[in-house]
């Protein structure tokens, strides 16, 4: 298992006011976003635990371009994957940051 | 005096031979290998059918038991290698050399075979061009093929799976040819005459009914969201905007999720009727909800597809069926009509260059492509115009005068930036240019090459590449859409924010794509039981795939 912090400053806050949010499962190949509203505006952090070693330049690229695409400020979100392809994670936080934004 | 009637001389002996162990035309499946003894000559050209999906087992079995002694150095001509008795023969030396097409699941085998040194490899085909060199320097000498049934007069009745047969027969019994057929059963009146009893030499009564393969049936409960994702970006950032009707697909996932999206998410786009109504190609059966919601008009087949018989034939406005009511596929036809008749081909791919060329040859597997080259590449002897063909040659269109534009044929490689096991989709350098060198092969073994590939579409985005202008700007464009691999991080991310500045790089945001509808309940059919269903209990899945 390895885990890792990623923290980022954003443009400013995630539209939206739904406080919490989580998508995705816990599954071989998948995994679970937790996105919750608690930080200061323009402030993101991205949590990760994985049982997959060795990926870490991979795990920081993949965080960097979503909080550029979505600007997701204000939101603390931690990841617990299950060995997802990096294209899955991306998708996976894109949704989570428009289920915050929509509030659907 | 010239003998002009040597080989029609020599045809005569052979029937005579075989005809010690027939009953007129019919042969026992006990006499099978006494048959082929009599009938073969060493150094033979022998197309053994083994099509895409239905295989001459019985005659396989037969001829790899053959007397070595007796039948060596053949060389076998045949689209499909699928069968394990397929190689066996050049382990015993009845075979020595071998021209083919596709090699699926056999692929790990030849490639060690070759570069063993056991089989002299002519070329690796695609069907088209195989079957054009039936007719003009690879002429069968005997053909063994495979029907379902037959009457004592040799007419032959293929079932839906017709395939080669017609191509392979025309191209052996008109040149001085030998055909042997194995049929399920022998019967008083065949269903339908697919191809006429004088055509054939021998009819075999097989043990056990032809095998087929059930290479066109993908799970919807498979399909994964990163594939719903790209199959969104592919109708709407192409089927919509060129409007494409006539097409093809190949047989992965994510060509499956775009028949599954047309119904839902093509339906919400107002595409009915606008896109995707003309085909070649298989039955696959994840275009049932597609039919059955009237986005289709037409499909020609190469061949058919393991329990799609009953739907087919309940649906002969939309298939090709004969007087009998069941599918009529003829190979050669369909790939002929994926090349010139479809302004569209969209498939996936193991590997992909800088450059755009692709391959699903690996360094120790040599799969071959079937039909891929040929309907994945750019036809220059089209002459008819359409608004999809005409706006994608406006596109790549650079210079010289514009009464002279011809149009060009969209060839889109769909691909997931990684494989099974985290393996990137792109390369720098493709396995197949290495596999050439060590097995001495004087052709890369490329499925399409970059000049014929028009777009790329990843779960990043899609490049298109008839908009490119330079290599520089055609390698960043494809880097652009590589996401996390080697080669997706490689990129000059300001060149990329350029190109999609200018639309040749897209992401689902500029296409107005919500990745939230990027959802499992998009597809239509979400289990293999939903097809059945839509189908109204027609459907009939292999047993493998009734996992309810």
């Amino acid at each position: 298992m390895e885990t890792m912090t990623f923290r980022h400053t954003t443009k400013g806050p995630l539209a939206g006011t739904k406080p919490q949010a989580i998508t995705g499962v816990v599954a071989s190949g998948n995994l679970e976003v937790l996105l919750e509203r608690v930080l200061p505006p323009d402030q993101c952090t991205i949590e990760i635990a994985t049982p997959v070693v060795g990926y870490g330049d991979v795990w920081e690229a993949v965080a960097a371009d979503f909080v550029a695409r979505a600007q997701p400020g204000g939101l603390r979100i931690a990841i617990n994957d299950g060995g997802a392809r990096p294209d899955t994670v991306s998708l996976r936080l894109l949704q989570g940051a428009r289920l915050m934004e929509t509030g659907r | 005096m010239t003998d002009w009637r040597r080989q029609r001389t020599a045809r005569d002996a052979r029937i005579a031979a075989g005809r010690a162990h027939a009953d007129g035309k019919v042969v026992a499946a006990a006499d099978v290998v006494d048959l082929l003894e009599a009938v073969l000559r060493p150094g033979d050209r022998v197309c053994l059918e083994g099509d895409n999906q239905k295989q001459a087992d019985c005659l396989a079995r037969g001829l790899s038991a053959c007397d070595p002694d007796k039948v060596h150095g053949l060389h076998m001509v045949q689209s499909g290698i699928v069968l394990p008795e397929h190689l066996d023969v050049f382990e015993t030396g009845i075979a020595k050399r071998l021209d083919y097409s596709y090699s699926g699941p056999q692929g790990a085998r030849i490639a060690k075979m070759l570069y063993g040194g056991q089989i002299e490899l002519g070329a690796v085909h695609t069907y088209l061009e195989l079957f054009a060199r039936y007719f003009i320097d690879l002429t069968p000498n005997v053909a063994l093929i495979a029907g379902v049934s037959a009457d004592r007069a040799g007419n032959l009745y293929t079932g839906p799976n017709t395939e080669d047969t017609p191509t392979v027969v025309e191209a052996t019994a008109f040149k001085n040819g030998v055909v042997i057929a194995q049929v399920n059963q022998i019967v008083e009146t065949v269903p339908r005459v697919d191809i006429p009893g004088d055509r054939i030499d021998f009819v075999v009564e097989a043990d056990t009914p032809f095998y087929v393969e059930p290479l066109f049936t993908r799970d919807p409960a498979a399909v994964t969201e990163t594939q719903i994702l790209m199959a969104m970006m592919a109708i709407k950032g192409i089927y919509a905007e060129y409007g494409i009707r006539r097409l093809n697909h190949g047989i992965g996932f994510g060509t499956a999720a775009i028949e599954l999206l047309l119904p839902t998410y093509g339906e919400r786009l107002g595409l009915k009727g606008r896109i995707a109504t003309n085909w070649a190609l298989n039955p696959h059966p994840t275009l049932i909800p597609a039919i059955e919601a009237g986005w289709v008009e037409q499909v020609h087949c190469f061949g058919s597809e393991v329990g799609m018989d009953r739907y087919i034939a309940a649906r002969p406005d939309i298939f090709f069926t004969g007087a009998d009511g069941s599918l009529r596929s003829n190979r050669a036809f369909c790939q002929t009509a994926g090349l010139y008749a479809c302004d569209l081909f969209i498939g996936s791919t193991l590997q992909i260059d800088l450059m755009g060329h692709s391959s699903t040859v690996t360094t120790n597997r040599v799969a071959g492509f079937g039909g891929a080259p040929n309907m994945g590449s750019d036809p220059h002897g089209r002459r008819h115009p359409s608004d999809t063909w005409m706006k994608a040659g406006r596109e790549a269109q650079q210079t010289g005068d514009p009464a002279l534009m011809r149009g060009r044929k969209l060839v889109v490689q769909l691909v997931e930036t990684f494989g099974d096991g985290l393996v990137p989709a792109f390369v720098e350098h493709l396995d197949a240019l290495e596999l050439a060198r060590t097995i001495g092969l004087e052709l890369a073994p490329v499925m399409v090459y970059a000049d014929d590939v028009t777009h790329i579409v990843t779960e990043e985005g899609i490049a298109n590449l008839l908009l490119c202008r330079n290599a520089d700007e055609r390698e960043q464009a494809i880097r652009g859409v590589a996401g996390y691999t080697e080669v997706g991080r490689g990129r000059d991310k300001a060149k990329v924010e350029h190109l999609r500045a200018r639309g040749i790089v897209r992401r689902p945001e500029d296409l107005g794509i919500e990745p939230l509808d990027a959802d499992r309940s998009l597809l239509a059919a979400k289990s293999i039981k939903d097809l059945v269903h839509t189908s109204g209990g027609l459907y009939e899945p292999p047993a493998r795939f009734r996992n309810w």
